[in-house]
This record gives structure tokens, sequence and C-alpha cells, in this order.
């Protein structure tokens, strides 16, 4: 018999837990926004090459078909959007397969919400709002750091206009492996995980905003005033060292968001890697029409972690992935 | 051969890295908001003992080093190689060179058990357990009297190893060493 049966967090932290939860939705009542409930299950899945989705075979009115498990609830939330629900979050159970680690779990709570008619700048002063309620203390002064700004600072090079090979030495040599084949967004991507973002958050809230317009997922993309270069309209919020938020100028053109699934799925077709259904749905509701504005999605394990003060998301969940 | 991907890395696996047997220490997952997940790996490199930090892309594996520890008794030496037995009842005995041996020479007694870890069947490492007991065999007289604040004096003992002892011992006593520190604990 397994004798690994008891919760990863104390009865004593799931009771914090739960007034936690109910402090977000004090917090988001008071503003009038809706809490809803989105299915788990869709019919398309998140194309995300760096996201692995899970899938199911069910059986529906349809017949028999493939579902895939959300790995966040925007697709559901913004054909709310779409609808006319006006401003809405959600807590939902978000499923990330392969991801288990001191700060990931492959299933987790995301605190994720939508603010029509909100510029980026209105909702991460809201998301900073929220990381306050729910900490319980000032976290300090919320920094706007540029994308480019910290490459520069830490590692002394412009992410935009850096050779690959020059990326690709750097990377391999802080990360002690072989960065050859690397793509350019694998090389800044491990830049970031290991040199910079142990660093950000510290005394403060850390916003990174003006990403490489090729890591813009769902979000918009502008010109950067300094030289024209594009850059994705969507920002990260650290604290600690840990990445807390993930925010988008909300991408709201249908026929890009279909190239951008399509291209996607080209990619993981040539990498060998599974083709995800596309949300026809979602197309369709984008086509139809919705409200310009930001939505953000924040990893509600790791901010109950901080605020209660624990070493891993484990700690703060009833029954962590491995003894599930 | 076996192999494990990064998301089997636990503490205790024993891999294969840059042709030295490893035994992993700490595995951590990172990934940055959204891209390309990587795994913080910290090894031992179990010939040379140094700790060793790499990096690998998530899903990468590596092969399983065919590495086991297993408790044996030191018997005897014959100056070039010294031997050890299985503590199992099989009385297996293993040649051990004095590479392999490394600083746990100076830890040697007859009948106490040591980790003898083996790679590919032949010894790469011996630790000595936490604590030893051996017998002083060379140092300066015993002062009596008070000895709460201190002083101390090198002592030899019968393994070999030099030790600081407290001013009391004599030659003769048995004490109880920390091999992890080489530092006195207490008579025994």
């Amino acid at each position: 018999m397994p004798t690994d049966w008891r919760p990863t967090a104390s009865i004593e932290t799931l009771r914090a837990r739960a007034r936690l939860l109910a402090e977000v939705r004090a917090f988001f009542a008071e503003r009038d926004v809706l809490e809803v409930e989105t299915p788990v299950l869709g019919h398309g899945g998140s194309t995300d090459l760096h996201l692995a989705s899970l899938s199911c075979q069910a059986t529906t009115p349809a017949g028999r078909e493939r579902l895939w498990l959300q790995t966040s609830p925007e697709f559901h939330m913004k054909r709310l959007l779409a609808a006319g629900s006006g401003p809405i979050f959600q807590l939902a159970k978000s499923f990330r397969d392969g991801e288990t680690g001191r700060r990931h779990n492959l299933e987790f709570t995301m605190l994720e919400w939508y603010r029509p008619g909100f510029a980026l700048e209105a909702l991460i002063e809201e998301a900073a709002a929220l990381i306050h309620a729910v900490l319980g203390c000032h976290p300090g002064p919320l920094r706007p750091r540029r994308y480019r700004e910290l490459f520069r600072e830490s590692l002394g090079l412009d992410p935009f206009v850096a050779e690959l090979a020059e990326l690709r030495r750097l990377a391999g040599e802080r990360g002690g492996l072989d960065m050859d084949d690397a793509t350019r967004d694998d090389c800044l991507d491990l830049l970031m995980s290991l040199v910079i973002e142990p660093a950000l958050g510290r005394g403060g809230l850390d916003v990174v905003v003006d990403y490489p317009a090729s890591q813009a997922a769902l979000a918009r993309r502008h010109r950067d005033p300094e030289d024209g270069a594009w850059v994705a309209s969507r920002f990260e919020l650290y604290y600690q060292g840990l990445e807390l938020a993930n925010g988008y100028d909300e991408l709201t053109d249908a026929a890009e968001q279909a190239e951008r699934f399509a291209a996607d799925n080209a990619v993981r077709r040539s990498a060998g890697l599974t083709e995800v259904d596309v949300d026809e749905r979602l197309l369709a509701a984008l086509e139809a029409g919705m409200p310009a504005g930001s939505g953000v999605a924040l990893g509600l394990d790791r901010l109950i972690q901080l605020a209660l003060g624990k070493a891993s998301v484990a700690e703060v969940m009833a029954f962590a992935t491995p003894h599930c | 051969m076996a192999t494990y991907s990064t998301n089997e890395f636990k503490g205790g696996l024993k891999v294969m890295l840059d042709g030295d047997p490893c035994t992993i220490l700490e595995n951590e997952f990172v990934k940055p908001g959204k891209g390309q997940a990587f795994n913080r790996v910290k090894l031992r490199n179990l010939m040379t003992g140094r700790v060793w930090e790499r990096t690998f892309k998530s899903g990468e594996s590596l092969e399983a080093a065919d590495v086991l520890e297993l408790e044996m008794e030191f018997l005897y030496s014959d100056g070039e190689m010294w031997y050890f037995m299985m503590t199992d009842g099989s009385f297996e005995q293993y040649p051990v060179e004095k590479k392999a041996l490394g600083d746990t020479e100076k830890w040697l007694k007859e009948q106490v058990a040591y980790t003898v870890t083996l790679w590919n069947d032949n010894v790469i490492n011996v630790t000595p357990p936490n604590f030893i007991e051996l017998e002083v065999t060379e140092t300066d007289p015993g002062v009596k009297g008070d000895t709460a604040q201190g002083g101390s004096k090198p002592a030899t003992l019968s393994s070999g190893a030099v030790v600081r002892v407290p001013l009391f011992i004599n030659e003769g006593e048995v004490l109880k060493i920390d091999t992890r520190s080489g530092e006195y604990v207490s008579r025994a």
C-alpha cells in the first residue's frame, strides 16, 4: 500500500489558502468583475510550441472525439467577451504536461481576468493591486523594465540585433550545454531564465514589457519607439524571482490569430511535435468581434506560496501531482 | 542501456555525463513565462567528487550509469591493493586501488563497514562511516586538570590520520572522530 496518501499541504495551509481565495473573490466583486466558470475540456487546444497539452478521448453527441485539457481558460473566456460579457475573471484548473518542479505542477490554478477597454498599463496597476491584496502587505514599488534594457544591463547585448552565433555562444556558456542548433528564441529564453529572472522582483514588483515580437503568443504587436523594431504588447510580472503573471493587449484580429495558429502547427509538424486542433469557435468569435482590451493570467499557487512563505507550490496544494 | 529523461531526474539517480558516472544532487525545472523549458541540474562526478552544474533542455535524456553502492568491511592491505568484503554473508571480496580509496585511506580500520561504490563492477569510491573509533598511537603526554578552556595538540591515530585533540588525551586512548570534518568528537 502506498505510504504517501497524506496531503502535500498541511490542513492549516489549506485553511489559509481558502481565506486567500475569498480575498481574490472579494477583490473582483468590489470592482464589478464577474466570476465565470468555463469548461476545462475543449475541441481546440493551445498550439504554443512550449506548452504540451493533454488530451483525452470522449463520447459526446458528436460521437467519439478528441478533447483537449486547457493550458489556460483563455479561449473560452474570449468567447464570453465576444458575446458581450464585459469584465470577467475565473479561477481555473489548467494543465501543462511535463511541468513539475518547485514552482510548477502539471495541474494548477490559474487566476485569469479580462478587462475590455483597458490599456496594458491600467491592467498592470490592477494586477499589482491584486498581488498586494493577496500578499497582505505592500510588495514595494512597481518598476517597468524593458526586455531589451534587461539584456543590455545584465549581458551587455541587445537581444533584438545581436548575432545568432553570439547568442548561442553566450547561452551555451551560461547554461553549460550545447546550444549550437538552438533558435534565437531558445537562446533568449535560456538567458532570461538563468541569468535575468532570478534577480527580478527583489524589493519590488518588476514588470517586464516589450518582448520580442516572435514571443507575442496571443498579444498584439507594436513598434518600439527607439528604433521601430516590432515588439509584443505583453508584460510579465515578477516578484521575489518568481514569474507571477503574464498579460496581453489582446489580439482581436481573427485572420492574424488564424495565421499564428497555423504557423505554430507548421513548426510543430517539422519539429515532430503533436499538432494541436485549432479552436475554430474562438476564431469565429474573434471574427464576430471581440472588444479591444487587456487580459492577464496569474499563477495563483505561486502567489499563495509567497503569501504563506512556503518553499514550493506543492506545499500549498492539497495533493501535488506525484501524490494525486 | 536504460536512459532517464529530465523529468525522471531526482536526487540519488546515477547517470553518465561526459563519460563519467555521476549522481544527481538537485534538479530544478525552469521555464520563462512563455518559452523553452530547461532543467538546471546539480550532479556529483563519482570519479572526481566534483560538483557540476549543467543545464538540459527539458525532455533530453542521459544514459543510466551502472552504479551500485554496497556495504563492505575492510579486511587488509598488501601494500598495493586494499581488500574489502561484502557484509551480506556472501564473503565476496573486492580489491580497491589507492586512487579509488582517496582520502578514505586514513580512516581504515579492520571490521568496520564502509560504503563501496561500484561502477561496471569496479570500485570507484569508498566512503567511511560518519563516525569512527580509533586508538591514539602517538601524541604528547596528557595535561591534567580542567580542560574546558580548550587548547589542542596533534595526535596520530592507528589508521594513520592526524587530528587535533584536547590536551588531556593520552596515547592508547580510543577516540570518536567525525570522518567528514576530520574532527575529534569525544572519548569513545
